[in-house]
Order: C-alpha cells, then sequence, then structure tokens
C-alpha cells in the first residue's frame, strides 16, 4: 500500500497549525448580532411568572425569546424527547436556559439578561441518585418508570447466579465511577443567517450536523429542505457536541425572526452545564470462578445517574453492561441498570460512551480474582480471553480480536514478569484491558438506510472531491476519508478536497460519535473509489490496449508495466468515454444476530481492543500519586494514518488518566435547611481539575494490526478504545504499589492516605462504596446464549428452564 | 467570552500623580498592575470599580537592585539569581508562564483571598444567594461564623514573611515601612492593613537561605492549597504558612521552638507537628481538607530538610511536576 499505513502529516494540518481553520467563534457576518441565553438559578423550580418588558427597552435589544416561542420538545433519542430550547414552565438544574436576549454585542446581551424578571417557585432539589430512589416527589419528568426512576433495564443471558452459586469463588465488588465532562478547548459556539434565498443556515461546533438538521426541522416546524446545518471544525468534541443544543435551537430561531445572523458562544461555565458527560455510576459486580481462574457467570447491576434529562441516557445506560462480554469467555451474564433522574446538567456520552464505568469494575475485579487465585494477572486474562468470530453470551459477534498480542506486547515491553509484585515499596505496576466498538450498529432513530454515505467528484483538471457529512472534530477523519479514496486511486492524498460535515451539500453520514467514521464512512469512501477506478481502468485499458483488470493505479499514474497515463489523462479518457465522473459510496453495518428487546445498543460491525500497564509511585506518607510509565498496546486492525492513530491513543491516555486521578463533575448541595441550592462545585477549567502535560507519564504506544473483515483495509477504530484500559491500571498498580484498593475514580491522594490509615490499623485497606441501595429492577427478560439453545431472541420466563 | 465591566482607565506616569488619583477616586478606584487576579475578579463580578489606576507606567515601580519595586513581575525575579532562593522558588511557582510575565510583587502580596463558594461567576454566586464577601449575609464555609474565612492565596508573601521582609506604602499623605507580618489581617475581606489610598511600592528583603513548598494538584497553575515558607535567620529556622488561614503567617510557636536548634530529624518532626496544629484549612479550596491539614507536617519537613541541605530534587519533581528557580 502507498498511502495506508504511512506516517504522513494530516490533510488539516496546515491550515490548522497556521491558524487558518476557521471554527465557529472566527464567523463574523456582516449585520451580526449576538445572543445571551439566560439561565435557571435553581435547581428545581417552576417558572410562575417572566417578564421580558424591561429587557426588551434595553437599548440595544433586539429580541428576547422565552419558552413561549418554543412550544415543541426536542431530544437525541427518539424515545426522550424532553427537552424544550427554552424552559417554560419548568426548570430542573441550575443552568437550564430560560430566555435568549438577542443585542447588538454580546456586552449589551449580558446587561439586558438581568433585566428579565423571572419569579421561580422552587421545588426541593434532588441531587443522587440514593435521592432519586427514594423520593418519587417532587418528580422532575412526567414520564419514565416511576417517580425519579427514568430508566430500567434487566437481561438474563443464562442463568448467571445459579453459575455463580456452583463456582469455586464467588467474588463481589461494588465499584464507583465519578463523573466527568469532556472539556474540549473550544467552548460550543454557533452562527445561524439566511441565505440570499430566505433559507436558514447554522454553522455549529457539532459532531453530529445531521441530527441537528432533524432536531431544527422538528423545532423550529420547518421543511428540511429549508435548513442547511455546516458542522465547524470542532476544537475537540470527545462527544460533548453530540447532543442538540438550547443555544443552536435559540440562535436559528432568533436568525429567522429577525433576518439577521446570530450567533452565540457559550462561556466556559456554561459549556459544564450543557455537559452531557460521563454518567456517575454506581456498579456491583457479583462473578464466579473456577479454580483455575475461568468465569462462570457475571451478575452486573447498576446504577446510573442520569443528570436533568434523557440525552443519550438509555442508550448509555444499556452501555453500563453491554460490552463486559467481548473481552473474556463469560457463559452466562446477568445484566441490571437503572437511570435516574436529578436535578444536574444531564449526562450524556463521552469518549468510550457508558463502557468505562463497568470496565473500571470488571479489570479490577480481575486483578483481585489473580491475587486471591495466585495468579498472574496477565496469564489469568490470557486463558480466557474471547475468540475470534465468536458469539457473545449477549449475542454480540465478535470479528477478530487481537487482545492477546496486546496483553502480550505490554507484558514484554514493561518488563511485567521481573517487575511485577517485585518493585520496592511505593513502586507499582498495574495491568488492565478494555474493548469497544467500531460504530454503533444501529441509527439513534429506526430507519432503513445506510449510516454513511460518501459521494466523489473526478474534475477533468484531475482533481478529487470528496462528499461526506462526517464531521472533522480534530480526530483527523478528514485525514482518513483522503487517505482511502487516494489509496484506492493511487493518487496523493493531499490532491483530495474534502467536503464534509455540511447538511446541504453531504450525503448523510450520522456523525462523529460511537467510533463509527473511520469504519462507517471508510467503507463508503472505498465502495465510492472503486467506483470510479473501474471507470478509469476500463478508459485507460482502451488506450493501453490491455485488459482493465491489469491496469494499476499508483503514483498518481495509471499504468499497465511501463506504459502510463497519469491519473489527469485517464480521467479525461473516462469522462470523454463515460461522461461526467461522479460516485457514491454507502456503507450499512452488518444485521446484528441478537434479537431481543434491547439487543439494539452493543453490536458493531468490529470491536477494537486494548491492553495497557501503568506504572505507579505512591508516597506513603502523603499518598500523592505519580504516574512515571505508561505502555499501551491498541488492536486497530489496520492503521490508515499512525501519526493521527498514535495521537487518538496518547489523546485517550491523557484523558484516562485525568479522569483516573482528578476529574469529577461533582456538585455541592448547601445546608438544606438554610437553602435550596444545588450548584456545580467548580464550573471553571482552574477548579475543575484536570491533569496538564506536567502530569503525563513517558508513553510507550504500540498499535497491533490484526486487519478485520469488516473495516476499510482491516481497520477498526482507535478514539475511544484506549481509554477504557488507564483508570483501572491506574487502580490496579497503586494495589501493587503500597497494597491499597481505590474502588472508585478519581483516585486522590486524599483517599490512599485513608486507606493506609486503614490499613495500619488492621482494617481493610479500601476507599470505595460500602453499600449497593435496593433498585426496583423488574423481572429480566429472558435471552439464552447461543450455546445454551437460544436463537437470540427472548424466551417468555416459564419456558425458560425448558430451553437451558 | 466573560466581559469586564466599564471602566475608566488611568495610567499615571509617576507615583504623586497616582496617590492623587487614588486619593481623589476613593473607593471607587482600584489599582491594577499585572491585573492577572483584578480582570478575571472583574469579569466574576466580585468588584466592579469605576476607575483603574495603572501602576504599569510608573518608574519607581520598576526598581529592581536591592530593594524590590512592587511593579517588578514575577519573571524578573524568578530570573534573579541574587534574590534569596525561597522567593525564586515562590515565585516560579505562582501560575503560569504567561501569568507570570504579567503578575508583579505587589500585586501577588495584595491578591484577594480566595474561597470556592466566591471565586466564581456573577451567575453561580446568584444560585447560592452570595455570601458575606460579596453581595450576601451568610459564609457558606462556616455558616456560624460572623468573619469570612476566604483563603491567603499568595505564594510569595509566606516566602517574604520568612525572610523577614518589610514593605513601604506611600499616598498622598505620605509614606509608612512596615514589616510585611503587620500588611496582613486574619480576615477574608479586610485582608490588608492597607489603607484604599495606599499604594504598596517597595519590598526591602535580605538574602538568606530559605526555600519554600508549595502544595497544589497541578504543577501547571494551581493556586496553593498550602504554602511551607524556612528561611534561616541568624542561625535560626523560621517557617511561614500560607493557604492555611486568611493571611499568611510566621508559626510563632514553631519558630520559638526552632529558636537555636540544629535541624535534626527529630527537631524537624516536633516542627512539622506545632507548625501543622497552626493550620486550619477550610472546606473551601481544593482537595480535601483533612488530608490538606494531615500532610502539613510532611511539607514542612521537606521545607527544613532543604534549608538543612538535604538533597530534594527527587521530592520536589514529583511534587511540582518540574524544578522551579
Ligand atoms: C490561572 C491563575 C492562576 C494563578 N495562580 C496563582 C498562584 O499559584 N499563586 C499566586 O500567588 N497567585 C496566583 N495567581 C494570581 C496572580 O496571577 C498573581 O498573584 C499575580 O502576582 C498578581 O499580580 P498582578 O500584578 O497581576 O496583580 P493585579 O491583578 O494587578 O492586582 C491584584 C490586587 O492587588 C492590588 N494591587 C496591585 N498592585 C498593587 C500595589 N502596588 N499596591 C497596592 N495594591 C496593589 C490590585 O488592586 C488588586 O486588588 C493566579 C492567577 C490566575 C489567573
Ligand atoms: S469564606 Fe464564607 S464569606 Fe468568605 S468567600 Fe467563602 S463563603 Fe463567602
Amino acid at each position: 500500500m502507498n498511502v495506508v499505513g504511512k506516517p504522513r502529516r494530516r490533510v488539516d494540518g496546515r491550515a490548522k497549525v497556521t491558524g487558518q481553520t476557521r471554527f465557529a467563534d472566527d464567523f463574523a457576518l456582516p449585520r451580526m448580532v449576538h445572543l445571551k441565553l439566560l439561565r435557571s438559578p435553581h435547581a428545581h423550580a417552576l417558572i410562575e411568572s417572566l417578564d421580558v418588558a424591561r429587557a426588551q427597552a434595553h437599548p440595544g435589544v433586539h429580541l428576547v425569546l422565552t419558552g413561549k416561542d418554543f412550544p415543541v420538545t426536542f431530544g437525541i433519542l427518539p424515545v426522550t424527547q424532553d427537552e424544550y430550547a427554552l424552559a417554560p414552565e419548568h426548570v430542573r438544574y441550575v443552568g437550564d436556559p430560560v430566555a435568549g436576549v438577542v443585542a447588538r454585542d454580546e456586552q449589551t446581551a449580558t446587561e439586558a439578561l438581568d433585566l428579565i424578571e423571572v419569579r421561580y417557585r422552587p421545588l426541593e432539589p434532588i441531587a443522587t441518585p440514593e435521592e432519586a430512589l427514594a423520593k418519587p416527589e417532587p418528580r422532575i419528568h412526567a414520564y419514565g418508570e416511576r417517580g425519579n426512576i427514568h430508566r430500567l433495564q434487566a437481561f438474563q443471558f443464562g442463568d448467571a447466579d445459579a453459575a455463580i452459586a456452583a463456582s469455586d469463588h464467588v467474588f463481589e465488588d461494588i465499584f464507583f465511577y465519578e463523573g466527568n465532562t469532556h472539556l474540549p478547548i473550544e467552548q460550543h459556539a454557533c452562527v445561524a443567517a439566511l441565505d440570499a434565498d430566505g433559507k436558514l443556515t447554522l454553522w455549529s461546533s457539532t459532531q453530529v450536523p445531521h441530527y441537528v438538521h432533524r432536531a431544527l426541522a422538528r423545532v423550529l416546524r420547518m421543511p428540511a429542505s429549508q435548513i442547511r446545518v455546516i458542522a465547524t471544525p470542532n476544537g475537540g468534541g470527545f462527544g460533548g457536541k453530540t447532543d442538540i443544543c438550547n443555544h443552536e435551537l435559540v440562535a436559528a430561531k432568533a436568525a429567522l425572526v429577525l433576518g439577521r445572523p446570530v450567533k452565540i458562544c457559550l462561556n466556559r461555565e456554561e459549556v459544564f452545564y450543557m455537559h452531557r458527560g460521563r454518567h456517575p455510576v454506581l456498579m456491583k459486580f457479583r462473578t464466579g470462578v473456577t479454580k483455575d481462574g475461568k468465569l462462570t457467570g457475571m451478575h452486573l447491576q447498576t446504577l446510573v445517574d442520569g443528570g436533568a434529562y434523557g440525552s443519550y441516557g438509555v442508550a448509555s445506560t444499556f452501555y453500563t453492561g453491554a460490552l463486559q462480554t467481548v473481552t473474556y469467555e463469560l457463559p452466562r451474564y446477568q445484566f441490571e441498570a437503572a437511570r435516574v433522574f436529578t436535578n444536574k446538567p444531564p449526562c450524556g456520552p463521552k469518549r468510550g460512551h457508558g463502557t468505562p464505568q463497568p470496565r473500571y469494575g470488571q479489570e479490577i475485579q480481575l486483578d483481585k480474582i489473580a491475587e486471591r487465585l495466585d495468579k498472574d494477572p496477565a496469564e489469568l486474562r490470557l486463558a480466557m480471553l474471547a475468540k475470534p468470530n465468536s458469539l457473545t453470551a449477549n449475542w454480540l459477534r465478535i470479528g477478530s480480536i487481537g487482545l492477546e498480542q496486546c496483553i502480550k506486547t505490554v507484558v514484554e515491553r514493561s518488563d511485567w514478569k521481573n517487575r511485577y509484585r517485585k518493585l520496592p515499596q511505593g513502586r507499582g505496576l498495574g495491568l488492565a484491558c478494555g474493548a469497544y466498538l467500531c460504530g454503533a450498529g444501529l441509527p439513534i432513530y429506526w430507519n432503513k438506510m445506510p449510516q454513511s454515505g460518501v459521494q466523489l467528484l473526478l474534475d477533468r483538471s484531475g482533481q478529487v472531491t470528496l462528499f461526506c457529512g462526517a464531521t472533522e472534530i480534530g480526530q483527523g477523519s478528514d485525514d482518513v476519508l483522503a487517505a482511502i479514496v487516494s489509496e484506492v486511486l493511487g493518487i496523493d492524498p493531499y490532491e483530495v478536497r474534502c467536503v464534509t460535515g455540511d447538511t446541504g451539500m453531504t450525503p448523510v453520514d450520522l456523525g462523529s460519535y460511537s467510533s463509527r467514521v473511520t469504519l462507517m464512512a471508510g467503507n463508503a469512501a472505498i465502495q465510492a473509489a472503486q467506483k470510479l477506478k473501474s471507470m478509469l481502468a476500463e478508459a485507460a485499458a482502451e488506450d493501453l490496449e490491455v485488459a482493465p483488470e491489469r491496469i494499476s493505479f499508483a503514483n498518481g499514474r495509471v499504468s499497465f508495466e511501463s506504459h502510463s497515463l497519469t491519473f489527469a489523462e485517464a480521467v479525461v479518457l473516462a469522462e470523454a468515454k463515460f461522461g461526467t465522473l461522479g460516485a457514491v459510496g454507502s456503507y450499512s453495518p452488518p444485521r446484528a444476530p441478537g434479537k431481543y428487546k434491547g439487543a439494539g445498543v452493543g453490536p458493531s460491525p468490529a470491536y477494537s481492543y486494548t491492553a495497557c500497564v501503568v506504572e505507579a509511585q505512591v508516597d506513603p506518607r502523603t499518598g500523592w500519586i505519580t504516574i512515571p510509565k505508561i505502555w499501551i498496546a491498541h488492536d486497530i486492525g489496520r492503521t490508515i494514518n499512525p501519526v493521527l492513530a498514535r495521537g487518538q491513543v496518547e489523546g485517550s491516555v491523557y484523558m484516562g488518566l485525568s479522569e483516573a486521578l482528578m476529574e469529577e463533575q461533582v456538585f455541592r448541595r448547601l445546608p438544606p435547611k438554610l437553602s435550596r441550592a444545588l450548584v456545580h462545585k467548580m464550573p471553571s477549567l482552574l477548579e475543575y481539575k484536570s491533569i496538564t502535560s506536567l502530569e503525563m507519564p513517558e508513553m510507550d504506544t504500540v498499535l497491533i494490526e490484526d486487519p478485520d473483515p469488516n473495516g476499510p483495509f482491516g481497520a477498526k477504530e482507535v478514539g475511544q478504545g484506549p481509554l477504557l484500559p488507564v483508570p483501572p491500571a491506574v487502580a490496579n498498580a497503586i494495589y501493587d504499589a503500597v497494597g491499597v484498593r481505590i474502588d472508585e475514580i478519581p483516585i486522590t491522594p486524599d483517599k490512599v492516605m485513608r486507606a493506609l490509615e486503614k490499613k495500619a490499623k488492621g482494617e481493610a485497606p479500601r476507599v470505595g462504596p460500602e453499600r449497593f441501595p435496593d433498585v426496583p429492577y423488574p423481572q429480566p427478560l429472558i435471552v439464552p446464549p447461543a450455546w445454551e439453545g437460544g436463537d437470540g431472541s427472548e424466551v417468555k420466563r416459564h419456558d425458560a428452564a425448558a430451553v437451558v | 467570552m466573560m466581559r469586564l465591566p466599564w471602566f475608566d482607565y488611568r495610567a499615571p506616569r509617576t507615583l504623586s500623580e497616582a496617590a492623587r488619583i487614588l486619593a481623589g477616586e476613593g473607593p471607587n478606584a482600584a489599582l491594577i498592575a499585572g491585573g492577572t487576579d483584578l480582570l478575571p475578579n472583574m469579569k466574576r463580578r466580585q468588584s466592579a470599580p469605576k476607575v483603574l489606576v495603572s501602576l504599569r507606567r510608573i518608574p519607581e515601580l520598576k526598581r529592581n537592585g536591592a530593594v524590590l519595586g512592587a511593579g517588578i513581575t514575577l519573571t524578573e525575579i524568578v530570573r534573579k539569581p541574587e534574590l534569596p532562593r525561597g522567593l525564586r522558588q515562590a515565585a516560579a511557582q505562582v501560575a503560569t508562564v504567561h501569568l507570570r510575565n504579567m503578575g508583579t510583587i505587589g500585586g501577588n502580596l495584595c491578591l484577594d483571598t480566595r474561597c470556592n463558594y466566591y471565586n466564581q461567576n456573577y451567575e453561580w454566586r446568584k444560585a447560592i444567594d452570595f455570601c458575606l464577601k460579596k453581595d450576601g449575609d451568610i459564609c457558606w464555609v462556616a455558616t456560624a461564623s460572623k468573619r469570612c474565612v476566604a483563603m491567603s492565596s499568595t505564594d510569595c508573601a509566606p516566602a517574604l514573611l520568612a525572610l523577614g521582609a518589610r514593605v513601604t506604602l506611600v499616598s498622598a499623605n505620605g509614606e509608612r515601612e512596615l514589616p510585611l507580618e503587620e500588611l496582613y489581617n486574619n480576615d477574608g475581606i479586610d485582608y490588608l492593613h492597607r489603607r484604599p489610598d495606599e499604594i504598596l511600592t517597595e519590598v526591602h528583603c535580605a538574602n538568606a537561605p530559605s526555600t519554600y513548598w508549595k502544595l497544589r494538584r497541578r504543577g501547571a497553575f494551581d493556586f496553593p492549597v498550602l504554602g511551607v515558607a524556612a528561611a534561616l535567620i541568624d542561625g535560626s529556622a523560621r517557617l511561614a504558612l500560607g493557604a492555611v488561614a486568611s493571611r499568611p503567617f510566621l508559626v510563632a510557636k514553631a519558630n520559638d521552638f526552632l529558636r537555636g536548634k540544629q535541624l535534626t530529624d527529630d527537631v524537624i518532626d516536633e516542627a512539622g507537628r506545632i507548625a501543622a496544629s497552626r493550620a486550619k484549612p477550610m472546606d473551601n479550596a481544593d482537595l480535601d481538607l483533612y488530608w490538606r491539614k494531615e500532610v502539613t507536617a510532611a511539607f514542612v519537613a521537606y521545607a527544613l530538610r532543604e534549608l538543612r541541605g538535604d538533597d530534594l530534587r527527587e521530592t520536589r519533581s514529583r511534587i511540582a511536576r518540574y524544578e522551579p528557580a
């Protein structure tokens, strides 16, 4: 291959490093005015009255919008259309938008916010999942399971409890993974404007222009054909820009009303309120193990703190259990989950969407299992790896799996055999693994159309233009698409012009989330490029007087043996032969084998795998933690551009380490006797702690290539999976260093100290959640695994026994 | 983006003119040096002075000899090896490179006190109905307290206290020189014994062996949640603490204990114990409050051991994540 696998400067690299990339905030249009949102100061309240007269009269104010202007709800998932652009009567978290002021500049709009008079009737806020379970009233939403329980899910893939009961060893552990947020350096921003034909255009830093397009049509009650959404290059997304945002809807409406361009840039605090970040998850694992270290069954329960709205929450909740089965052989599995509403900014998808939390628990529990069975944690895992081309208990189809090589690589490179359990007190190594999707098998709204489309245009000058709805969020999707097309056509990737993320110009791609773009848009691009290639080959073959199959494409030439044409010459011949040259390609994932209700979350065309070893240094006197080095190996299938792939691995390690050690989106409840306030503890980049380059360890990154038949050239994802093993590997390394278990995230020096003090007193050297509350999980859906005679559907409870 | 409130800007070229403007404007005016503390506070509407009087064009404040002008930047301090090590270590750990290039020693010594309930923007503070320090009538950190317990968060002050520094204050009515210690008041609101018409102009500080240790989450740019300064003055070690009260202070009891003693391991441990008992961290800053108190003794030990000549570079690089000054 000429392009794929070769380290290259990314195609959009020059624009970025020379400061020429136009982010949403760089847009300034003639006659543009500015929007600011008034947000609720109450965590939970009803709006009794809202008077905008004074704000409207303020000099420089053009328009004030309120909930009355937005009668239609929206939501990213069809089942949870529970948000209003501006809350008409019920506010559900501090920061919930209630009004929008459009003025000649930001300053004036900000001043006018203070002139809007809102009378609230405060309600009791629900601060925690435990409270949400205990207090059905006041209800945060009128829909849901009951009270403040948003969603309950329960599945039984084989009788796991029976298998656990019959095991040689049973492990029961409770873990907690604190919520955290995405922290993209670019705050959300958008500009809405009417074009010369009166159609609406929205430029927005979004990862999902297609979904924003649909939501705008719904909320503004306009034909979608009158709306164009352009995703500007995102200065980081990480899932934080995969939802429909209030400000996008309000800016669009204001532009329609005023006929002038309207701009809004959230400030950092507002980004913390927009959130949609990692759900806090409490989890309980009961796992059965044979004496030689095989898993017999696992029963996982999760309690998910959803915040104030649905967002992606139903899917996130499924993901707290869906991928536990794809790394290690697990014959039986029971999974129960609950998502509750609380009066905090809504949680949603963040890099790894719902899966880092249970992965944290699972990989620490394996470490505990290895210790009890006196086995090496690496050996324990190697002996129970899931098999390639297999089905899991919950009916996921695994294709390629390079986890064995990943584990062996990090074990060897970290000198694990000689150093694990052998380092001096205060130093330790920890190992963990992970797996992730390469694109969700199903779109978020039901349809039978492809998930991704690519269109190629070939100009007689030899210029190749690629159109695709995929959005460049810094991950390098434009580069991947250019690389794939240029590989097929034998040209230089810098020759390909990418037009992406524009609903007015590009075929639909569902967006940059769930690690789907390289695999899905990549396959669509191959298909389109191959169609063009055969036309070019046919035309060139005629000219060179050979059979089309013998024509090769490389280095900008179309050749047969020593005879060759330039690429542009071949294009001219083809255009003369076929007319204007263009081709489309599209991609739909294979059908998932699971047919039960709920089987839609978890299937993917392929899974990526990662293993990681972390070295930790812990000061026994202060609990101070230092991470000197991390070894990581990621099974990427095939690397398209190693520079970008490594960047993604290292970025994931950064983010995983930051979650492991510092990040927490936490809230402060003031003394209830004195106040109803429930506020974000530290909505600022300074006080919301995340690691910086100074805390980054030395990194040893290896990409493992085990091509997957479903991936373009065998490629799998790399944007999210490498995050997963990092937090549990840190926890395991700290255990190796000082013998204490921190069963919750983040792992801070004070927790380590507390555990060390417990240890000194002879108590269990552990800090973590002590109990799992009673959650009213429903009777599980019974879905027998294939090896127990199942066919992928659920069976009724009474005939379950007959099937087994 | 958060925007500044409107203000008038004055940039006098002499100290006396600055003092005159300040006297004329009264409490409506605020001094601005580097602005690295003042401007973020103004964006959050913690203050909205009508007039800003800039000190940047006043040559007298740029004196950089035996006496330090208040307008000397922290970067200039870090780059001046003749200055005491403790002061340079403190300055080097303030904020980030960019902020140190702008931030001055005068501004650092007059830095506003900090609290998690206060260093928030206007909307956030509105959501908690404000607090004593600004616009409210209760202290959320200590609800029974009549006093604001916001933390002194300057790094250079403890270093200079341990070194026995003195400062000069100038107003339209004259000037006075006082020990730095007397500049500070243990009150989160009235944290300085500085009249509103006074300008801090000079810092006088002799060189002496000294060290500064700072506890914070991240070496890149966090405020201190504990600062320990130690200096060897007339043969005795002297300790000052920062970020554990509303003022930085010399730890009298520990210093009495240390007077005339060799810094043996036992002496260091005992000094750590005494100093830690004087630390009163509050639940209004980063990291667990009890833990912060617990590790005070360890940080005192680092400072004293470094002062007696131990090589603590490895420890320092683990804590600071880099080697300052
Ligand atoms: C992200 C960030 C991190 C920071 N981290 C730290 C840290 O770790 N440690 C730390 O100590 N500081 C920190 N700071 C605060 C600040 O940057 C420094 O303290 C800096 O030295 C302040 O100096 P300045 O000249 O910018 O002060 P200014 O902002 O100009 O002034 C600060 C205050 O002092 C008053 N003032 C200034 N000069 C005089 C004078 N000559 N006489 C009387 N009053 C005066 C001003 O009126 C104002 O009230 C941080 C700031 C930020 C934004
Ligand atoms: S200590 Fe109390 S009064 Fe002072 S800023 Fe904090 S909350 Fe406000």
